[in-house]
């Protein structure tokens, strides 16, 4: 028994603290560690300040300034996509418009299968204020699971943690304010 | 003891799978597309070439009446886009993409029309779940895919290819990209061939 107890105590601390991670080309969940996406850095300054990243080719995920980190994967040729971007958009007015969101919550699109050209029109097209990330060879969209478009991720940042999802759902916001009270009241759980 | 020891691994093992259970799951839209999987990225031989004259035809249009081609003859540069099926994966994400562009195709002095071998009744049910489009979107569905086949895009299958063809205001095939069905041409392929021809 003496041998046996160390085991014992060894499997319930390795159950403990397996993290949930998931298998490829599943979605991560809830309590999933969300894959540390490596970013170009935007040419815009504005958008370099808000993500609190500096000039380079690159950044991760991890590095973003927030404390939970909103991704948005979209699509130019998404019909439900191009309906909900003024929602998505007023998303970002009423965390920015909080003096006790902004900063603290912030909010990216990935565009599934769509070259730096097409998620362009996008962002002119709907006049989207937040980064958005072109992913031509889907090879962000193969990291994270390959989800249906639109389709939102809340992830935790935490420093010297890895990423982790508090929140995935497929479809609309329906409704940027109801959204956001529901990330808010999710990211606490 | 081995049972002692049995028990727990099954809890242990459990406790491993639970942790990778929990994914997101996706109900929010209907699961109306059907997918026919990976498809032979070509299966036909073109029967025009760039330089050559454009084919004529005169198809009907899902919001009613006829479209030909000669009707823009000296007026407006014409894209026709070939799309393989109503209902069908990429298809789906190709024109609902080009619906939000009008101005880019405006600024090119351009008309679009969509073609399917669909019928009508179909291109107008897909049409309207994809919210309406702004441009023609004509049937050649009789004689089956006769509009596809003098372009030479009308597959084994009887589908045609996803094909986009770019004609000038005199009716010369400028562009044309008969691309692999399973993928969806870049934009900027097709926007950089309008601009082009107004040089």
């Amino acid at each position: 028994m003496k041998r046996i107890l160390p085991c014992l105590v060894m499997m319930m601390l390795g159950l403990a603290l397996s993290p949930r991670g998931y298998a490829s080309g599943d979605i991560p969940g809830p309590g999933d560690v969300f894959p540390d996406l490596t970013l170009p850095v935007p040419k815009e300054v504005s958008a370099r300040g808000y993500l609190g990243v500096s000039e380079g080719d690159s950044f991760q995920l991890s590095q973003v300034k927030a404390e939970i980190l909103i991704i948005e994967v979209f699509s130019m040729y998404c019909p439900h996509c191009q309906r909900e971007a003024e929602d998505v958009n007023e998303l970002y007015e009423l965390i920015e418009n909080d003096p006790q969101l902004r900063g603290k919550i912030k909010l990216i699109g990935i565009g599934a299968g769509n070259t730096p050209f097409e998620v362009n029109v996008f962002r002119e097209k709907y006049q989207v204020p937040f980064p958005l990330f072109a992913d031509a060879d889907f090879s962000l969209y193969n990291s994270f699971g390959k989800v249906r478009t639109p389709y939102f991720f809340g992830i935790r940042l935490k420093t010297g943690r890895p990423p982790r999802v508090f929140y995935a759902k497929v479809g609309g916001l329906k409704g940027a304010q109801r959204f956001l009270k529901e990330i808010v009241q999710k990211s606490q759980e | 003891m081995k049972k002692v020891l049995f028990t727990l691994w099954v809890v242990w093992m459990t406790g491993l799978l639970w942790g990778h259970w929990g994914y997101a799951g996706s109900a929010a839209f209907e699961n109306n597309i059907y997918d026919p999987g990976p498809l032979k990225s070509v299966d036909s031989v073109p029967k025009v070439a760039v330089g050559d004259k454009a084919p004529d035809f005169t198809l009907p249009a899902v919001s009613g009446g006829m479209v030909s081609l000669r009707q823009y003859l000296g007026k407006k540069n014409v894209v026709l886009s070939f799309v393989p099926a109503a209902w069908t994966p990429v298809c789906s994400d190709q024109w609902p993409g080009y619906n939000i562009v009008k101005d880019l195709f405006d600024q090119q002095d351009a008309v679009l029309i969509g073609i399917t071998v669909d019928n009508v009744p179909t291109l107008f049910a897909w049409i309207r779940e994809m919210g309406g489009v702004w441009f023609p979107v004509v049937s050649d569905f009789w004689p089956h895919g006769a509009v596809a086949e003098k372009y030479g895009v009308l597959r084994s299958d009887g589908m045609s290819e996803r094909a986009l063809f770019v004609i000038d205001k005199q009716g010369i095939l400028q562009y044309m990209d008969v691309h692999d069905i399973n993928l969806r041409p870049r934009l900027e392929n097709l926007v950089g061939a309008l601009e082009k021809v107004n040089k």
